[in-house]
């Protein structure tokens, strides 16, 4: 089942140290901008899957190698957090 | 697991339970005592962690039930061939602990300073965050109007009933029931669709902020629906469950 990028808010925030949701990502293959929040994603793979919304291409692979988070961010050309005043 | 949690930071720490309360059949508000909690806004959740005693151990992610400056609380539903909502809405008693972390997410979240008129719509459990919404709503003393189109199979699933039928005037709630309705139901029924959308959604005019929370084709329909009425995809915030 599909969720959205909601549901790896903690993951990222692990990842990244910063709230993730409301980054902007930019799809490498379609140009396509977006929320994180609003992106595809698969958590019931070996690892978790961030799809594009419109194009469907692979945005994010994150994959948890003894303890460790692998993450491949070549499906993507940006990805910008911007604070919000009250974070 | 003792310490401070630091702010900006995501650690695990432990949450004791201080009630558990059923909401419907397959449902349970469980309250948490959660002492290094740097609060959180309405439609953020948290993820809560169980460890078994061989080690194994599974993570979900929860939407927090209650308003800003609430005691933490999330609403469960049980789904009978999952792995954690079972002993979450079953075995769970007062003074057991786990382990939780958060506040996380800041885009399906509601401020007074986001502002309105608010569209919410919930598909099941999808309501969690969206009563989230209503009671900071309520508990700021914010003007900004809010209508509710809650989404459930039959009435005895609806879940905060007596809460939501409480707004009166001040939120409008609506219900739709899709399975089965009552004798004399005077609410809506069937799935959500544009026809419903047409007597329950603010004009895109008067530039509305949509929330929709509940399953992935729920949450896809109506999203659609929203924007063929003319809402911004940017006022449409989704957020999507599936079954764990």
């Amino acid at each position: 089942m599909a969720l959205d990028g909601n549901a790896i808010g903690g993951l990222l925030l692990e990842i990244f140290g910063s709230e993730m949701t409301s980054a902007e990502v930019t799809c490498a293959a379609c140009g396509a901008v977006g929320p994180v929040a609003e992106t595809t994603v698969y958590v019931r793979g070996p690892g978790t899957v961030v799809r594009c919304r419109r194009c469907t291409s692979v945005l994010m692979v994150i994959a948890r190698v003894r303890g460790l988070n692998c993450v491949d961010l070549s499906g993507l050309t940006a990805l910008e957090a911007k604070a919000r005043p009250d974070d | 697991m003792a310490g401070t949690a630091v702010r900006g930071r995501l650690t695990w720490q432990v949450a004791t339970v201080t009630a558990v309360t059923a909401e419907t059949d397959s449902v349970r508000t469980i309250a948490l005592d959660l002492p290094d909690w740097p609060g959180h806004r309405a439609g953020q959740h948290l993820d809560v962690r169980l460890t078994a005693e061989d080690g194994y151990n599974a993570e979900r992610s929860y939407s927090i039930a209650s308003a800003d400056g609430e005691p933490v609380a999330i609403t469960v539903e049980r789904l009978d061939d999952g792995e954690v909502s079972p002993y979450l809405t079953r075995e769970l008693r007062p003074g057991d602990q786990m382990e939780v972390r958060g506040p996380i997410g800041n885009w399906f979240t509601w401020g007074t300073h986001d502002g309105g008129p608010l569209l919410l719509i919930a598909g099941g459990s999808g309501v969690v965050p969206l009563r989230a919404i209503l009671r900071h709503r309520e508990r700021s003393g914010s003007s900004v109007p809010a209508r509710l189109l809650y989404s459930s199979r039959t009435l005895a699933d609806v879940i905060y009933r007596a809460e939501l039928d409480q707004y009166g005037g001040s939120a409008e709630v609506r219900y739709t029931l899709t399975r089965s309705q009552p004798p004399g139901w005077g609410g809506f029924a069937g799935r959500v669709d544009d026809a419903m959308l047409a007597r329950i959604a603010w004009p895109a005019s008067q530039r509305p902020l949509a929330f929709i929370c509940g399953p992935t084709p729920f949450v896809e329909a109506v999203a659609e629906l929203l924007v063929a009425r003319h809402y911004p995809v940017s006022r449409v915030k989704t957020e999507r469950f599936g079954g764990a």
